[in-house]
């Protein structure tokens, strides 16, 4: 399987696809993300595993996201996601507020090819108020009283991620990412950005196997050293400290991010 | 205002009896805590399996972002911190935001775990630095977790300890409320009920919190403050300094 460039996979998501992506810490596939906005997509829906910071926040700003499904949004240690908290404030960006094991039980729930899965916990919040795709049904194997919720599969249409290692078979090292695997059997298509070329066959090794997404569902694969700059990637860098405190300062206004957006589209 | 190691300290205490303590996004005190709690198990022979989000030298999962919600829903996980933008005296706590949630006023980041783990594990222990009256209020403006109920549902978990910057309360469950359990050095009983925007009664025993002793300031200036490095590097660095006991206040 070629390696495609992270251009090529930007431009294999097309406008108004439900794009599945992780958290922050997690491998998010920022060179894609930044080709996402140079190809100007639009009309997004982006379900975060379980959460999401600046990757969300860069493509709410740039216009790219009509609905975002997150237990959360944050630039963590750097403060709030302003420009999606000024979307939501302006009525541009559709919030389907969750919590994080939901968002993971929604995957699940799709990776077995089930159209719900209950689980524990939820009843009392007000999310169920905002959910009303979420229901409280009464557990059907107990005699007595069981409120339990059940939430609904999510059907990416794009799983999109990076990852330390790939090899030509397209075979993905995610190693403990294991949220990377669940994320790519629930969606219809995942493509994959990753820090580097492995020669020979991950599937060989029986140390690197376990930690292998397989290539039956991984469509294509960039190579892209650095692609989740300015964030952290697991031991490989830490987060750029000054790029993100720059972006931190810069999008409490709109003017600041589009400047900030430019340099790291140009730069 | 109390300073990092002071709460460290206060936070370890409260979970000290867990054989399981997590901890989530952003929270440098709690993990210190954590991190204290399981040093101090460790010295008495005891094991504490600890959970650090985001540090993985502090996460003992290979399952996926999704097992440490199944090891809570399993009964494993007996202590986790939660924080709040706002937190009532019924103890629901509001990580979403104030106004209408499609046209906030004010956002927060998001519920994140909070509505599942309020409701599973035993031991929760809230923590916010800021005591003030917007953050601890009479009624939170939406209730990203419930501090107890609904009646008849499975509830094995909700809120025991609420930690500020200038006080603890316990959760009094028979009243479904917190009640002012201690505060901290150099506060006093007028202003620490002025800044608190519930109602506030005294716990039986109330006093004042204690404060760390030498030996768990060498633990937290030493192992700690290593440990803290490899989680939160900057927060380490500033709160956590080696040799000598830091009386500044930390930035909320």
């Amino acid at each position: 399987m070629p390696f495609l460039t992270t251009l090529q996979l930007a431009q294999a998501i097309p406008d108004g696809a439900l794009l599945a992506v992780p958290a922050d810490y997690g491998g998010v596939a920022m060179a894609v993300t930044l080709d996402l906005i140079r190809r100007n997509a639009r009309d997004l829906s982006l379900a975060a595993a379980p959460v999401s910071g600046l990757q969300a926040d860069l493509l709410i700003g740039a216009g790219a996201v009509r609905q975002l499904q997150a237990a959360a949004v944050s630039l963590g240690e750097y403060g709030f996601a302003q420009r999606f908290t000024a979307a939501l404030k302006a009525g541009r960006l559709t919030m389907q507020d969750a919590t994080c094991p939901a968002l993971h039980a929604g995957l699940q729930a799709a990776e077995k090819g089930v159209p719900f899965l209950p689980l524990r916990g939820i009843l009392g919040s007000d999310l169920l108020k905002l959910r009303p795709d979420w229901k409280v049904i009464q557990n059907p194997l107990a005699e007595m009283p069981d409120p339990i919720v059940v939430v609904p599969a999510i059907h990416p249409d794009v799983a999109l991620f990076h990852a330390p290692l790939a090899d030509r078979h397209g075979n993905v090292w995610i190693g403990l990412r294991r949220e990377l695997a669940t994320m790519a059997h629930a969606a219809r298509r995942t493509l994959v950005s990753v820090e580097a070329v492995f020669d020979g066959n991950l599937l060989d090794d029986p140390l690197r196997a376990p930690g292998t997404l397989p290539h039956p569902y991984v469509e294509a694969v960039a190579l892209a050293s650095k692609g989740a700059w300015p964030l952290a990637f697991a031991d490989h860098y830490p987060a750029d400290h000054d790029a993100l405190t720059r972006y931190a300062e810069a999008s409490r206004s709109d003017e600041g991010f589009q400047a900030v957006l430019q340099e790291w589209l140009h730069g | 205002m109390a300073d990092a190691l002071f709460l460290a300290h206060t936070l370890a205490r409260l979970v000290a009896a867990s054989r399981s303590v997590a901890v989530g996004t952003n929270s440098p005190i709690p993990a210190a805590a954590t991190l204290l709690a399981r040093e101090q198990a460790a010295q008495h022979n005891g094991r504490m399996v600890i959970s650090i989000l985001g540090s993985p030298r502090h996460t003992p999962f290979t399952d996926g972002g999704r097992e440490l919600f199944d090891f809570a829903a399993q009964g494993r996980l007996d202590s986790f911190f939660l924080g709040g933008g706002q937190i009532d005296g019924n103890g629901n706590i509001n990580l979403l935001g104030i106004g209408d949630p499609t046209r906030p006023k004010l956002r927060f980041p998001g519920s994140f775990g909070s509505a599942y783990l309020y409701s599973l594990v035993p031991n929760v222990v809230l923590f916010r630095d800021e005591h003030s009256p917007r953050v601890l209020v009479s009624q939170v403006d939406f209730t990203s977790a419930a501090g107890s109920g609904p009646d008849g549902s499975y509830r094995p978990g909700g809120p025991r300890w609420l930690v500020t910057g200038r006080a603890v309360f316990r959760f009094d469950p028979a009243r479904n409320r917190f009640r002012l359990h201690s505060i901290h050095p150099g506060e006093t009983l007028d202003e620490v009920t002025a800044l608190t925007g519930f109602a506030v009664d005294l716990d039986d025993g109330f006093g004042e919190t204690p404060t760390p002793d030498t030996k768990t300031l060498a633990l937290l200036r030493g192992p700690v403050a290593r440990e803290l490095a490899f989680a939160y590097p900057r927060f380490a660095a500033q709160h956590f300094p080696s040799g000598h006991f830091s009386s500044e206040g930390h930035p909320a």
